[in-house]
């Protein structure tokens, strides 16, 4: 695998629905009622039930495992949260993920994998890297 | 009530162990949509070098946040969550975690600052195997909005 700075090596669109964060509440012990409820979400200044950022950050990781081949060789991965992702009901979003090397350290054989994740064309992540072990 | 900025530099004590099954991880796979076998198929996990099966990479949050409550369960702590907004996450994994861990952990309050009413909490949860070994450091900064807003 040959890797050059600005390759683009993975894009995928994920949906996300009521159900989806219903079930990423279970997993994972989020129980906010802002990912469930538009009762709640709507009184705090929100446009309806919103997606965890972590169900985001969580399904926009899988492109990168994928792509990898071992989830295990993510080494690291952080975004920031700029954006809500309003989930309708009926209905879904979708995400748009799209990863490009973002940097190469030949010597650690690491690279940096920069992630672009929007919805209708608009960044719901920022600073979104993951630092993969390249094998 | 406002956050407490005394809490900054404040380190919890180990947490009790947190011990990772087989099911828990397929659970928080097919939540998050990572498909990966090594997430579910112990043989997947164990052609790749690992004991077991792997958690996804942000599966740790599920281990941080029972150490986060320590902090914004404490009622002096001055934390409303209905104005909580999470500003960012990052996972430095030391090594994957796998099913059969016993996970303990320690939270720091790295940092807390108020501009302008808007309080900005930055926690790490230093996550460990009960031997000692480090597995994943979880940093996570929560915006809290000012009360009239």
């Amino acid at each position: 695998m040959t890797l050059a700075v600005g390759d683009e090596v993975a894009r995928r669109e994920i949906t996300v629905d009521r159900a989806r964060l219903v079930r990423y509440a279970g997993a994972s012990g989020d129980f906010n009622p802002i990912h469930w409820n538009d009762r709640v979400a709507t009184s705090v200044g929100l446009p309806g039930v919103i997606a965890h950022g972590m169900w985001t950050m969580g399904a926009a990781s899988g492109v990168v495992s994928d792509w990898v081949g071992d989830p295990g060789a993510v080494l690291d991965y952080q975004v920031r949260f700029t954006r809500p992702v309003p989930v309708p009901d009926p209905g879904a979003a979708t995400i748009e993920v799209i990863a490009v090397v973002g940097a190469l350290d030949p010597e650690a054989g690491t690279a940096r994998i920069d992630l672009t994740v929007s919805v209708d064309g608009v960044r719901v992540l920022g600073k979104a890297q993951a630092l993969v072990r390249l094998s | 009530m406002p956050v407490d900025v005394g809490y900054a530099g404040r380190q919890y004590p180990p947490t009790a162990a947190y011990e990772v099954g087989r099911q828990k991880l397929q659970e928080f796979a097919d939540a998050v949509g990572a498909s990966h076998q090594a997430h579910t198929d112990p043989s997947v996990a164990r052609a790749l070098g690992y004991p077991d099966v792997i958690a996804p990479p942000t599966f740790a949050v599920v281990v941080a946040q029972r150490a986060e409550a320590q902090l914004f369960e404490d009622p002096a702590a001055g934390i409303d969550f209905s104005r909580v907004v999470h500003a960012d996450e990052r996972f430095t994994h030391h090594r994957p975690i796998h099913a059969g861990d016993r996970l303990v952990t320690v939270l720091h309050v790295d940092s807390i600052t108020v501009r302008a009413g808007l309080a900005m909490i930055t926690t790490r949860a230093e996550i460990a195997s009960e031997g000692g070994e480090p597995v994943c450091t979880v940093v996570s900064t929560l915006a809290v909005r000012p009360e009239e807003s």
